[in-house]
């Protein structure tokens, strides 16, 4: 049996007595798993990290990092954790070296050794020049960056992050993917949320959607994949034909006088839709995906719930 | 847990609020050291002169005791309060509740942090007046332990108004509305019994009466009150506080929703 990275057992959050954000939620995340928590707005992602990591008082219910409670092993549960919280939570004044070595501190590093290790990570996350910076003449991917250093100092067994990629460019959001590839591959645990479906599907082999206050979905990336079971293409065409032909289940629309849209069943080869669009003498100069299909699944389930 | 690296987090804490307030200088330690020279030049020199003695001591001498405790109480308090208010209002406190640091440590952190500036101030403010009075010490012993008991108890006033407080302005109604008042009420120009006895009465639920006290009996000898009634009043004080804070603390109140 695999060690659980976090059992999270029919856990509630009321908010003030009145608004509830968690309705009793169950949860595990296995140990070097790679989990993406999605969800809508205010589904109750942050919350429930929130909670995990004692920023947010529970309602009732139960939680266990690495088989600690958070009810009564706070701080060996502390411990396996590092934390990039969505919103920026960095003193302004403090350089980015003071705030690693602070956060190192507070978990118990030695200074010496925390000064080394935060010479590392900075490093790692392309930080190591702007290490005498106050952290708010930082740019927004900066910060984010920051935060996953501070997260790292102590040498987390797990690490959480709640939107990290919010407000990054392409070229950092790409080696930010590899570096949590990485991080995990040598055997850290990491749960992410994300809006970004795409992203999800790069790096996560388990994904997990939380609708309202609600788990509608925990399972392997693989498994949701398969469930996508019609693709839309788009077609850009020279000429637009009379009328579409019957193809199986197929169907197609027009978009607009230069382009087309085709619904193709998993299954069904492509070539069938290439043959008849050569038999009417008409080029495809390209052609793509739609959307994401994840994307698409995502919006269709957290509408059912809802 | 309460071994080496609770104690490594306390240093880290303790350094992060050093250096706040060393950063901030020109806030932080310059401006006791400028009012309190105009309280030397206008009270001490220009109007004391004409008020003659009071206790048996010169005016300036005698108001010197309470001007360093005046700047002591200030600053701790100050220090705490903007700190720990500042750390809830940017989330960096959240650095130090994602971390296994004991409440007790954190509590403890922020209160050394306010007593280290209490007492760095109050030396600056006592080399300041210096330059204008030649003071003796009585006792050495005394004026230490008053003067950080009440940089301790200001300190963890301070932590309480910040972990209350909702919004900048709470951090300053506390100071403005009651410690002001009970500070220039406190004994700190006058002796007590220049006033009427009713008023002696009144003024002896002044908490800080004790502690101007008892400070200036560890400069001077003498004192308006008990200096023993005046250390266990204090002590009792910053338990009761301490407890509060540390209560406040645990309970995640104005910090964890
Ligand atoms: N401190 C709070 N007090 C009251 N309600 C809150 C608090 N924090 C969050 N909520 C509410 O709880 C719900 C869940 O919020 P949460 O931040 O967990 O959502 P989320 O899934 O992280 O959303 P997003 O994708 O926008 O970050 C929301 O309706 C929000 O308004
Ligand atoms: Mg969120």
């Amino acid at each position: 049996m695999s060690t659980k990275a976090i059992e999270i057992h029919d856990l509630k959050k009321i908010y003030g007595g009145q608004f509830t954000a968690l309705k009793g939620i169950s949860f595990d995340v296995e140990e070097g798993d790679f989990l993406a928590l999605l969800g809508p707005n205010g589904a109750g992602k942050s919350t429930t990290i929130g909670v995990i990591c004692s920023l947010v008082n529970k309602t009732s219910g139960s939680v266990k990092v690495f088989g600690h409670s958070i009810d009564n092993e706070l701080e060996a549960a502390k411990r396996c954790i590092g934390l990039v919280p969505q919103e920026f939570n960095f003193s302004q004044f403090e350089t980015c070296l003071q705030i690693v070595v602070n956060q190192a501190g507070y978990y118990g590093v030695p200074r010496k050794l925390a000064t080394q290790r935060a010479e590392v990570v900075l490093k790692q996350l392309s930080l190591w020049e702007k290490r005498n910076t106050p952290s708010r003449e930082l740019s927004g991917g900066m910060k984010r960056r920051l935060m996953i250093a501070r997260a790292l100092i102590h040498e987390p067994k797990i690490l959480i992050l709640d939107e990290p990629t919010a407000g990054v460019d392409i070229e950092i959001r790409r080696s930010m993917w590899e570096f949590l590839t990485e991080l995990n591959k040598q055997g850290t645990t990491i749960v992410l949320t994300t809006h970004y479906l795409e992203e999800a599907e790069q790096l996560c082999r388990r994904i997990a959607i939380i609708n309202q206050g609600e788990i509608i979905e925990n399972t392997s990336m693989k498994d949701i994949i398969s469930r996508l079971d019609v693709e839309t293409f788009v077609l850009d065409i020279d000429s637009m034909p009379e009328k579409f032909p019957e193809i199986n289940s197929v169907t197609f629309r027009q978009r607009d006088d230069t382009s087309i849209e085709v619904d193709i069943p998993k299954g069904i080869s492509l070539n069938l839709i290439f043959s008849w669009l050569s038999e009417q003498n008409i080029q495809v100069s390209s052609m793509r995906n739609k959307s994401n299909r994840l994307e698409e699944l995502f919006v269709k389930l957290t509408e059912n719930a809802a | 847990m309460y071994n080496k690296q609770a104690f490594i987090a306390l240093y880290s804490i303790l350094a992060k609020e050093v250096s706040r307030y060393f950063r901030i200088w020109v806030q932080t330690l310059l401006p006791p050291a400028i009012t309190m020279t105009l309280y030397f030049v206008i009270f001490g020199q220009l109007i004391g002169s004409r008020i003659g003695d009071m206790d048996g001591v010169s005016y300036i001498e005698y108001i010197t005791p309470g001007i360093i405790m005046m700047s002591v109480i200030t600053n701790s308090y100050s220090n705490v309060v903007s700190s720990f208010f500042s750390a809830k209002f940017q989330r960096s406190i959240e650095e130090m509740l994602v971390s296994p640091v004991p409440t007790l440590f954190i509590l403890m952190g922020y209160i050394f942090g306010g007593v280290s500036r209490g007492l760095l101030t109050g030396i600056i403010v006592t080399i300041v007046a210096s330059q204008f009075v030649d003071f003796k010490i009585h006792s050495w012993p005394i004026l230490f332990f008053v003067v950080t008991l009440t940089s301790m108890l200001f300190a963890t006033g301070g932590l309480v108004n910040a972990i209350f407080a909702k919004k900048f302005d709470d951090i300053s109604i506390v100071p403005t509305f009651i410690l002001t008042p009970l500070t220039y009420l406190g004994g700190v120009f006058y002796s007590i019994k220049l006033l009427p006895e009713f008023w002696q009465n009144v003024s002896l639920g002044n908490p800080i009466l004790y502690m101007v006290n008892a400070f200036r009996y560890g400069f001077l000898g003498f004192s308006d009150i008990n200096i023993t009634h005046a250390l266990i009043l204090i002590s009792c004080f910053i338990i009761a506080l301490l407890s509060l804070a540390y209560y406040l603390l645990q309970k995640g109140i104005g910090i964890r929703s």
